[in-house]
Formats: C-alpha cells, sequence, structure tokens
C-alpha cells in the first residue's frame, strides 16, 4: 500500500482523532488556566487554611505522573462513587495536572509586578480587589503570557494520554489503523506530524498572537 | 504596638488642628528603629520640606503617612482624626481596613520612580483612581483629568502610555494623577531624584504652581536644597528618625544652630 | 462505596516496590541518554555549518512539540517493520531519552547563553584557549543556571516513565495495571503508585533546589 494509499483509507479516522484531540486541548487548556489562576491566588492571599488546600493540588499533581493521575481519575474515582465519563475525565485530569505548574506561573508573575505597582494603586485609596484585578493582574497576565505559550504546548501533548482511557483522539485512531495493519511507520509517523503541525503553527502561534496583543495593549508594543 | 494608647487623645480639639500631626511615633524594622519618637504637626495649607542624611527615615514618614507602613508607636492624626488609630469603647485601637481607607481619601502621594500604570494611558491613569474608588462618572473623570493634565502641562500626551513618555513627563502625570483624588494632604518623595538634570526643572515648576494656587498641605522630601529654600514655608531636618532642628528655610539654611545641621549643609552644599 | 484494604495493600506492597526499582532504572537510564545526546544536539546548535545548525534545531523542535507517548510506540513498533527488533526497555529508554535530550539541549543552551560576552571576551584577554574557556570560565558560571533545569527534567522524566508501560517495560504502573487486573482491584495499586511517586519526587524536587541555592553561595553568585 502506498502511502497516498494509506492516507486514502485512514485520512477520516485520522481526522475525526485530530478533531478529539484539539477539543481535549481546548478544554483541558480551559481547566488549567481556571486552576493555575484560582491555586495561584489562593497561595499568595493570606488565607492559611485554603493556602493549604492550594499547596496540597499543586504539589500532588505536580508530583505525580499524569498518567497516573489519569488512570485514578477514570479507574478510582468511580469506586470513591465519582464517575466520570472518559471524555470528561480526560480533559480534566490534564487540565487539573498543568494546572499545578501553571499555579506556579501564576504566582511567579503575579510577584515580580514591581512592588511600587501596588504601592501607588492603595495611595489612590483602590481596594484590595480593585488593585489586584486592576492593576496587578493585567501587567502580570503580560509576563506570564510567554511561559504559558510552552505549557500550552505540553497540554497539547498531554492529552494524547488520554487515548490510554480509549478517549477516540488522534493517539488513539494511530493506536488502531497500527493495530488493523501493521504499518507502523505511516500511522504512527502521520500522527505526529499531525501533532507537530498543531503544536507549532496553531498553538504556537496564537499564543504568540495573543503575546504580541496585550503587550500592546500595555503599551509595550 | 505599645498599648499606651490612652495617652493619645481620641481627637484633636481647639482652634489651630494641625492637618498632619505625628505624635511620639515611632517606627522599627527588627532592631533597626527608624523612626524614633517623632513629634511633627503640619498646619493646613503649609508646605513643609524634609531633609537629612540617607537612613534618617525621610521616606518612612511619608509611607507611614501614606499608611504604605504601619507604625510600632505613637499615633498619627489627620485633620484632627487619628489615622494609623480608630475609636472603638472611648478607646483608640489600631485601625481597621474600613478606616484606613476612609482616611486615605485625604492623602495622595507621589513617588521617586513615579508608579505609572503602564497598561494605562496617561488619561486612564489620571481617571483610574476618581472613576474606581470615588465613583465618579466617566466623563466628569475624564474631564477633571484632563484640566489637571492641562496643568501639568500634558495635554498633548494624554493617550500616550507611560513607557512613550521620559521621566519628567510621567512625573508629571503621577502628580496629576495624585491630584485627581483630590487629597487635602500631598506627599512627594524624592520626586526629582530619578531625573536627568534637564527634567528637574519642569517636576518643580509644577510643585511651585500647586504652592501658588493651591491650598493644599504639603509635605516634600528632596535634596535639593535650593528648591526646598525657595518654596518651603518650614525645613525639618531628620537625624536618627526624629527632627534634630527645624524653622523657617532662611534659618535653617543659613543659621542652622546644631552641630548635625551644620556638618550636613555643608557637606551637600559643597557637593553642589 | 470501596473501603480500603490493609491486608490486600501490604500483599501487593512488595511487589510495587520491586518495580519501583525498575522505574528508578528506566529514569536513571533514559536521563544518561538524555544527558549525552542533549549535549551533542546543543553543541551541534553551536557549529558553524548552517545546515548542521538549522537541521538540528528543527529536530529539537519536532522532538519537543510531540507527545512522548506516541514517539514510544514509534520507536517499538516502527523498528520491525524495517527488521530491527529492539526490546521494550531499549525502545522505552531510547525514545524516553531522545524526548528528554531535546529538552536537556535547551538547558545546556540556556546556561552557556547566560554567561555574558563579557566573560568570553575577558578570557580571549587573558588569552585562553576555546577548551579553557569553557572548563574554567563558562561551565562554572552556566552550571548555577542549568542545574535548576536539569533537576527538573530529572525529576520529569521519572514522572514520565509510566508511559514505558504501554510497550510493557516492568515499572511501576505496569505492575500496578497487572496488579490490579488480577485481583479486580484498582484503588490500592492506584494510590499507591501515586504515593510512591510523591515520595520520591517531592523530595528529589526539594533537593534540587537547596543544590542550586547551595552551588550559587559556592561560586559567589546569589541572586
Ligand atoms: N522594608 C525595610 N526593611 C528593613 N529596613 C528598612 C526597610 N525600609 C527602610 N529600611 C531602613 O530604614 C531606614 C530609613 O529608611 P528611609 O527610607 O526612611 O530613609 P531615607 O531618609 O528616606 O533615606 P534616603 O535619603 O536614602 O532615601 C534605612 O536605614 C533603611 O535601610
Ligand atoms: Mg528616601
Amino acid at each position: 500500500m502506498s502511502y497516498l494509499e494509506f492516507l486514502g483509507n485512514y485520512s477520516d479516522r485520522l481526522i475525526d482523532g485530530s478533531l478529539i484531540t484539539l477539543l481535549q486541548f481546548v478544554l483541558a487548556a480551559l481547566v488549567a488556566v481556571a486552576a493555575a489562576i484560582i491555586s495561584g491566588l489562593i497561595k499568595l492571599a493570606q488565607l492559611k487554611p485554603l493556602q493549604a488546600v492550594a499547596t496540597v493540588y499543586i504539589e500532588i499533581f505536580r508530583g505525580t505522573s499524569l498518567l497516573v493521575q489519569l488512570y485514578w481519575f477514570f479507574f478510582v474515582l468511580p469506586l470513591l462513587g465519582v464517575s466520570l465519563e472518559k471524555f470528561v475525565a480526560g480533559f480534566l485530569a490534564v487540565g487539573l495536572c498543568y494546572g499545578a505548574y501553571g499555579a506556579e506561573l501564576v504566582r511567579g508573575a503575579i510577584q515580580s509586578v514591581p512592588r511600587g505597582q501596588w504601592e501607588a494603586a492603595l495611595a489612590l485609596n483602590m481596594s484590595p480587589a480593585q488593585r489586584m484585578w486592576r492593576i496587578i493582574l493585567p501587567q502580570a497576565l503580560v509576563i506570564m503570557l510567554p511561559p504559558w505559550g510552552n505549557l500550552m504546548v505540553e497540554i497539547l501533548k498531554g492529552t494524547a494520554l488520554v487515548a490510554l482511557i480509549s478517549v477516540p483522539d488522534l493517539m488513539f485512531e494511530a493506536r488502531q489503523i497500527n493495530n488493523n495493519t501493521y504499518l507502523s511507520a505511516q500511522a504512527f509517523g502521520t500522527a505526529l506530524v499531525i501533532y507537530y503541525i498543531f503544536a507549532r503553527f496553531v498553538v504556537t502561534p496564537l499564543m504568540r498572537w495573543l503575546e504580541r496583543v496585550m503587550a500592546r495593549r500595555i503599551g509595550r508594543a | 504596638m505599645n498599648d499606651d494608647t490612652g495617652r493619645y487623645p481620641l481627637k484633636l480639639e481647639g482652634d489651630n488642628i494641625p492637618m498632619v500631626s505625628f505624635r511620639n511615633v515611632t517606627k522599627k524594622y527588627g532592631d533597626l528603629t527608624v523612626l524614633d519618637r517623632l513629634d511633627l504637626d503640619v498646619a493646613p495649607g503649609e508646605m513643609v520640606t524634609i531633609i537629612g542624611p540617607s537612613g534618617s527615615g525621610k521616606t518612612t514618614v511619608l509611607r507611614s503617612l501614606m499608611t504604605l507602613e504601619t507604625i510600632d508607636g505613637g499615633v498619627i492624626y489627620v485633620d484632627g482624626e487619628p489615622l494609623t488609630h480608630m475609636e472603638k469603647g472611648g478607646k483608640l485601637v489600631r485601625a481597621n481596613q474600613r478606616h484606613l481607607r476612609r482616611m486615605r481619601a485625604k492623602i495622595g502621594m507621589c513617588f521617586q520612580h513615579f508608579n505609572l500604570f503602564p497598561h494605562m494611558t496617561a488619561l486612564e491613569n489620571c481617571m483610574e483612581g476618581p472613576v474606581q474608588v470615588l465613583g465618579l462618572p466617566k466623563d466628569e473623570a475624564r474631564e477633571r483629568a484632563l484640566e489637571l493634565l492641562g496643568m501639568v502641562g500634558m495635554s498633548e500626551k494624554s493617550d500616550q502610555h507611560p513607557s512613550r513618555l521620559s521621566g519628567g513627563q510621567q512625573q508629571r502625570v503621577a502628580i496629576a494623577r495624585a491630584l485627581a483624588m483630590r487629597p487635602s494632604v500631598m506627599l512627594f518623595d524624592e520626586v526629582t531624584s530619578a531625573l536627568d538634570p534637564e527634567m528637574i526643572g519642569e517636576v518643580t515648576n509644577v510643585i511651585r504652581s500647586l504652592v501658588d494656587q493651591h491650598s493644599l498641605t504639603m509635605l516634600m522630601v528632596t535634596h535639593q536644597m535650593g528648591f526646598a529654600r525657595e518654596i518651603s514655608d518650614r525645613v525639618c531636618f531628620f537625624y536618627g528618625g526624629s527632627i534634630e532642628e527645624q524653622g523657617a528655610p532662611a534659618t535653617i539654611f543659613e543659621t542652622p544652630e546644631k552641630e548635625r545641621t551644620q556638618q550636613f549643609l555643608s557637606a551637600v552644599l559643597q557637593a553642589n | 462505596m470501596f473501603e480500603w484494604r490493609w491486608e490486600f495493600t501490604f500483599e501487593i506492597l512488595p511487589r510495587l516496590i520491586g518495580a519501583t526499582g525498575k522505574t528508578l532504572l528506566a529514569a536513571g537510564g533514559g536521563y544518561a541518554v538524555a544527558l549525552v545526546l542533549g549535549l551533542i544536539f546543543a553543541l551541534a546548535q553551536r557549529t558553524p555549518w548552517r545546515v548542521l545548525t538549522v537541521a538540528t534545531r528543527e529536530v529539537v523542535e519536532f522532538v519537543r512539540s510531540t507527545p512522548l507517548l506516541l514517539q514510544v510506540f514509534f520507536v517499538y513498533y516502527v523498528g520491525p517493520q524495517f527488521g530491527l527488533n529492539l526490546s521494550p526497555w531499549t525502545a522505552g529508554l531510547a525514545a524516553i531519552g531522545l524526548h528528554y535530550a531535546a529538552y536537556l539541549s535547551e538547558v545546556y543552551r540556556g546556561g552557556i547563553e547566560s554567561v555574558p560576552k563579557g566573560q568570553w571576551e575577558a578570557a580571549k584577554a587573558l588569552n585562553m584557549s576555546t577548551l579553557k574557556t569553557y572548563r574554567r570560565i563558562v561551565i562554572p558560571q552556566a552550571l548555577p543556571t542549568a542545574w535548576a533545569g536539569l533537576g527538573n527534567y530529572l525529576v520529569g522524566i521519572f514522572k514520565d516513565t509510566p508511559m514505558l508501560s504501554v510497550i510493557g517495560v516492568g515499572e511501576l504502573m505496569h505492575t500496578a495495571n497487572a496488579v490490579g487486573a488480577e485481583h479486580y482491584r484498582y484503588l490500592e495499586p492506584y494510590t499507591i503508585v501515586g504515593l510512591i511517586f510523591l515520595a520520591i519526587s517531592l523530595p528529589t524536587a526539594w533537593l534540587v533546589r537547596q543544590m542550586e541555592i547551595s552551588l550559587r553561595r559556592r561560586l559567589g553568585l546569589t541572586k
């Protein structure tokens, strides 16, 4: 079978898988951003009990493997009475895992906004929430966007693991095709190229664009 | 905080209530005493300049007044009311956030490094406080901001972000931003120190015009002795966290009594 | 509701602890491959041959942008298609080593580039050879910067070893899957695996941080 024939036979499955991968990526990214902001802010706030919860979340998810977390979400949580659809377990595990890494980015970025900005906001008599929301976060966002670009690629790659709980994403389809045809180079090679295109020509340019937009809004571009 | 606050009045009363009053104020960083039982009164409309060697506590005076620092002893009053404390059950207790927010409305501050918000234009910087904190309608806030930007000579640059402005221009915007909150007391902490020499004049001119036309009470820390002498009603020489000597500018600069004042002034004037 | 069973826990614990040794072996082996291959990638990008530089850059970029899991499958299954049979361990170490080599090459590069140009010029002014400049001037200064990255990726590679279970490398995850399938119980094996990972990666990450701090201090480069 020539490679063109291979593509002709299996492009439908590869496209379906790619769409699922993109969907998993978008949902996981949303979960990660939300988890990162919430736990990053909590870690900075002086609320001791909540701080402990955020620390435990961050350390557990950063200290163990994504695959372990995924299996735990999918196989163990139902035993504890929480049944998750495999599709949901997938993006939730990926999102929460990388959200723990993102939390440190959020925290670091907020801390690197110069102290003078807090002080100037206080001198204008702004409330703590106003200071954070209107003065600090917009500046922190510009600081943390570049590392978030890398993290987004990691999230995209991380979604490949959902294939192992049978979510029919690109990784899953490639494996199925391989099992049916033994055309490993074609099946896995094509999937590698598709992931590469997503990472290099979709996710990364999007993040760069976002960086530029935000930098312009802050008057730096 | 020592709990001898019973010694301090709940409110300043009488005819000549000072706009700002430090009573026996102490501030420490660990073992280091930065303000040492400081007493300082500033009358309404008065322009007081603080001079003194590095580390003598000048900045700390302004930061304590802006409530950027908490003091360890004594009480600060603004407009007759306690700032660092509040009344509770007939006694002074440490101020809570609500009290601080109410009192802070009377005070504005300009910083050595401007601290303009980089993600807002000059105009937005000047509208932020009035809209978000004072709750002014946007139109009114814009009008007020434009008027103040005009006063500091920054009308043309009102749509620029701080990164596009020179140091002197940024500092003038910062002054307009503080004034937009209509404070009774303005604090200036070495507002010209971070500026290139040719830009100092544009900022001192703005401060000069404030002295001329407003009934603002002002506290200014500066290393520019000539400027201090020219515009101050009173000059305080700080040493070791308290006032070593104070008086009319002419007296302090021409016939200082204390030896430390003389030494400081001769060192500074020689360097110029 | 499912109860935690202690006697089951103790029954399977020895097997899981035994498998932890294999996980550490996989991580260590993969890391060794990554250290060497990463250095080659990094140096290749500093050569004057443009074709080599660009090609290496692209390879690194490709490897970093694609999932390790897929690379593991690729390395393991593509060989036989062309008559090259790799054992799970060989394929696994090759894949994870290659993947992390791409990351480590960036760490090396970042470390070298963090040394100011003036240092190279000063070394040249002292008439030092290139090799000596690297050894005596550049590497000592690059190390603290690189150290954090090197350490973090060591922890990273350790946490990624479970992906080798998919091609039958008998590490922790693989063993936990087997134990779970034998007893139809997944609560204990997967939870224990998670705890073992925590118990190893948290102290290691902490140690890396401490060593970075002491390294900086020893070299007089406190932040
Ligand atoms: N956050 C802090 N922690 C510890 N020490 C501090 C802190 N802020 C200020 N200090 C110390 O307090 C003392 C007084 O500081 P302050 O900034 O008030 O001095 P200053 O008179 O304004 O000096 P300068 O002319 O250099 O601005 C200094 O010795 C300074 O090192
Ligand atoms: Mg100062």
